[in-house]
């Protein structure tokens, strides 16, 4: 997400990078150049106006001390000046603790409203919310399918009546469900819209006044152009809604409306979506996604990533035998089960600084991952406990039985033993480069 | 002859209302008034050409050529200068040769097969419906195959736009292999003696290499069952997106040959300015555009028409 962009602020960045000290003829080309990439990268044109009117008069206005380089300034300068631009702190969806919680979804076509009302919903459900997903999209044909059907995979109840063409009934009788079945969550799924159609704006205006909202959100396409903003304002003015959901942001370096949206109708952006798993939804970090597009990495989504699918205890037990030096392959297999569920392997690289541009074009395969796994499936339990027990005969047998070439098979054992190696060195300074082997490594 | 001839011009400029307000109505309003023209007015018209996603480079280049021809400040009249970005607009659109599929080439190679692809949420589906219904007025046997597998009820929707259409529609089961649907779906359009297939793929985003892959496999596939299929692979762009358009149509490219663009959602907003774009780059042929939610509002792209409409 947003390489293009950051790798093209490097570039500008670098022009300034080196010279003596700021002034308003060394600045101005750099500050040129990142006006023509925010404006690339769709963002609103008075937004970007304004963005580098305050960097250049901030930029100007401040000492370069001794000990910084002029280009460090200006990154700095800058990444306060988004973060400030895509609305400094992040904002928690408001979730009521006792009674219940309305949560109403708006937007555009083809803005990905009814995926992320399901996302949202498996979101909740793991912090202990009781969801009901209500169907009001009476309009596009199948859609009251496509969100029963997501409701299965997610075990979600999914409220719906059968030729019903009236959404406002629909959304109002699906609070009342809630209420009598003693869930806590109601997550409404409406039709997409145009804010210029009237009669279905007001449609969705009389939902919103008839269940009153704990939060009205509005869903938003990533890949918008300059008209995000005018279809932002025009939503705010006739819905109100009380936060932004960016989603396809996994689409492509484009990520400006980001950074107008917020700008220009004053409301917080709580979620980004990204990716086709149901499971690819996080807050949305101002901070940090500025220094994110500063090429400083986005370390911390990857440990909160990590954190909500590595199982505490098992993760603790898998520090424990690290450290004494016990693992074996029947803890890789988990790890490797444990990645997968986190998502795909080169998304999961994006997030470390640092490597996320060297990723960038790099193919890293995810069948790879099941290869491996079929190897050690294909290892009797002792083997896995045991890898040294490991000969040339035991190899053949697992080379045929997973359907790989034997030199697959030495490959993995190989890198397994250099694996503990370096897991030695976890405990000291090794760490660090231990995430570096990792990026570069093929499995 | 050709196929597709859906061209309805008041349609046209009532869905265009919005960009024609925003686009040429601003420009008008900004000029008038103005004795002479100066580099702060140009200024505030590149701020209207870049909002309208023309483009940084084609709305620097439209004022850059303006500033040009009209050298003197006694030249910068506000006609003048409203008559020159007009006639710079005109030029992007009318310099874009325009490919249409003919009928003969329908009889020559039959089915004649039609593979549909995109990011998530551009309007495939809705399109395919719509595409259905025109060819079938053509008095052509139209075939769909539901090859997106993969969103919850994408077949139920693309069933229920082949209903409307009144086509026959190869449906999918969720999980399936969208190649080897598109296998029996071209099959069956032999079997009957369908004129045209029509297959829809699920929405991918085009930086996702395996689902891009997965299209390059159905290509293949179906090229097992007639040897020159797809003769058609049409790219479905949401007329919402920005600068990433043009990304879409680059990297949709490098995966299997699209042989047009059809660019939906046109109505409404004020967003026919990536067109114009699309059109300066001059790769691929825009096709089809939606500019209305019937399904007779799909209509033939024609760059005269198309100025003419905002113009007017």
């Amino acid at each position: 997400m947003l390489e293009d962009l950051t790798a093209k602020f490097d570039r500008a960045l670098k022009k300034i990078t080196g010279q003596g000290r700021l002034t308003e003829s060394n600045i101005s080309d750099t500050l040129r150049e990142i006006r023509r990439i925010l404006l690339d990268a769709d963002v609103n044109y008075k937004v970007s106006k304004k963005f580098i009117d305050d960097v250049k008069e901030k930029a100007l206005g401040e000492e370069v001390l001794a000990s910084i380089t002029p280009g460090q300034l200006i990154t700095k300068i800058i990444y306060d000046e988004l973060t400030a631009l895509m609305g400094g702190q992040r904002t928690e969806l408001t979730l009521n603790a006792s009674g219940l919680t309305i949560l109403l979804m708006v937007g555009l076509q083809g803005s990905g409203k009814t995926t992320f009302s399901a996302k949202l919903a498996g979101y909740l459900n793991e912090r202990k919310r009781k969801v009901l997903l209500t169907a009001s999209d009476i309009y596009r044909p199948a859609a009251i399918e496509q969100l029963k059907l997501l409701g299965q995979q997610i075990n979600t109840p999914v409220f719906s009546i059968d030729d019903c063409k009236d959404a406002v009934k629909i959304a109002k009788d699906s609070v009342d469900y809630a209420k009598a079945n003693g869930l806590d969550t109601v997550i409404i799924d409406t039709a997409g819209r145009l804010h210029v159609d009237e009669e279905l704006m007001n449609e969705v205006s009389r939902i919103k006044q008839t269940v009153n909202p704990t939060e009205t959100l509005f869903v938003v396409d990533s890949m918008t152009g300059q008209d995000a903003v005018n279809s932002a304002k025009a939503f705010h003015d006739s819905i109100d809604f009380d936060g932004v959901v960016l989603t396809k942001l996994d689409g492509d370096s484009r990520g400006g409306c980001a950074l107008s949206i917020k700008a220009v109708v004053e409301v917080p952006i709580k979620f980004v979506s990204m990716g086709e798993k149901l499971e690819s939804i996080e807050i949305f970090h101002p901070d940090r996604l500025a220094s994110r597009i500063l090429g400083k990495g986005d370390i911390i989504s990857l440990v909160e990533k990590a954190q909500t699918q590595f199982d505490e205890s098992e993760a603790e037990d898998l520090e424990k035998k690290i450290l004494s030096n016990k693992f074996d392959f029947e803890d890789f297999l988990k790890q490797i089960r444990m990645i997968k569920k986190m998502g795909s392997l080169k998304s999961l690289m994006g997030m470390i600084p640092g490597i996320g541009n060297a990723v960038k074009d790099a193919e890293i395969d995810d069948k790879e991952l099941v290869r491996v796994e079929a190897i050690i499936q294909s290892m009797t339990p002792a083997e896995r406990k045991n890898p040294k027990i490991l000969n040339g005969n035991r190899r053949k047998r697992i080379a045929r039985g997973s359907g790989n070439p034997i030199q697959n098979v030495n490959r993995l054992v190989k890198q397994f033993n250099d694996m503990q190696k370096m897991m030695k060195m976890f405990k000291g300074k090794g760490g660090k480069k231990m995430m570096k082997n990792f990026g570069r490594k093929k499995f | 002859m050709k196929l597709f001839k859906n061209v309805n011009f008041d349609k046209l400029k009532s869905g265009l209302n919005k960009t024609r307000d925003k686009l040429v109505n601003r420009i008008t309003e900004t000029l008038s008034g103005k004795a002479q023209i100066d580099d702060a007015t140009l200024e505030e018209i590149e701020e209207i050409l870049i909002t309208s996603d023309l483009g940084y480079d084609t709305a620097i280049d439209i004022i850059e050529k303006t500033r040009v021809t009209l050298k003197s400040d006694k030249d910068r009249s506000d006609l003048n200068v409203l008559a020159t970005i007009k006639k710079e607009l005109e030029l992007i659109l009318e310099s874009y040769a325009v490919e249409q599929t003919e009928f003969e080439l329908v009889e020559k190679y039959n089915p004649f097969v039609i593979l549909i692809v995109g990011v998530n949420g551009a309007g495939k589906t809705t399109t395919i419906g719509k595409l259905a219904r025109n060819y079938k007025n053509a008095g052509l046997k139209v075939i769909i195959g539901s090859a997106d597998t993969f969103r919850a009820a994408a077949n139920e929707q693309l069933e229920i736009w082949a209903n409307r259409a009144g086509v026959e529609i190869v449906q999918s089961v969720t999980g399936n292999d969208p190649s080897s649907v598109a296998f029996d779906t071209i099959t069956l359009a032999k079997e009957k003696g369908a004129d045209i297939v029509i297959i829809d793929t699920a929405g991918r985003l085009h930086t996702k290499n395996n689902l891009m892959n997965e299209l390059s496999k159905i290509k293949r596939v179906i090229a097992k069952v007639v040897d020159y299929a797809p003769n058609e692979t049409f790219l479905v762009v949401d007329g919402n997106t920005g600068q990433n358009a043009l990304t879409q149509a680059k990297e949709f490219g490098k995966f299997t040959d699209i042989t047009g663009l059809i660019v939906t959602k046109l109505d409404g907003t004020a967003k026919g300015g990536i067109l114009f774009q699309i059109c300066a780059e001059k790769n691929i042929p825009i096709r089809y555009i939606g500019v209305g939610e019937g399904i007779d509002d799909l209509q033939t792209f024609d760059p005269k028409n198309y100025v003419k409409a905002l113009f007017e």
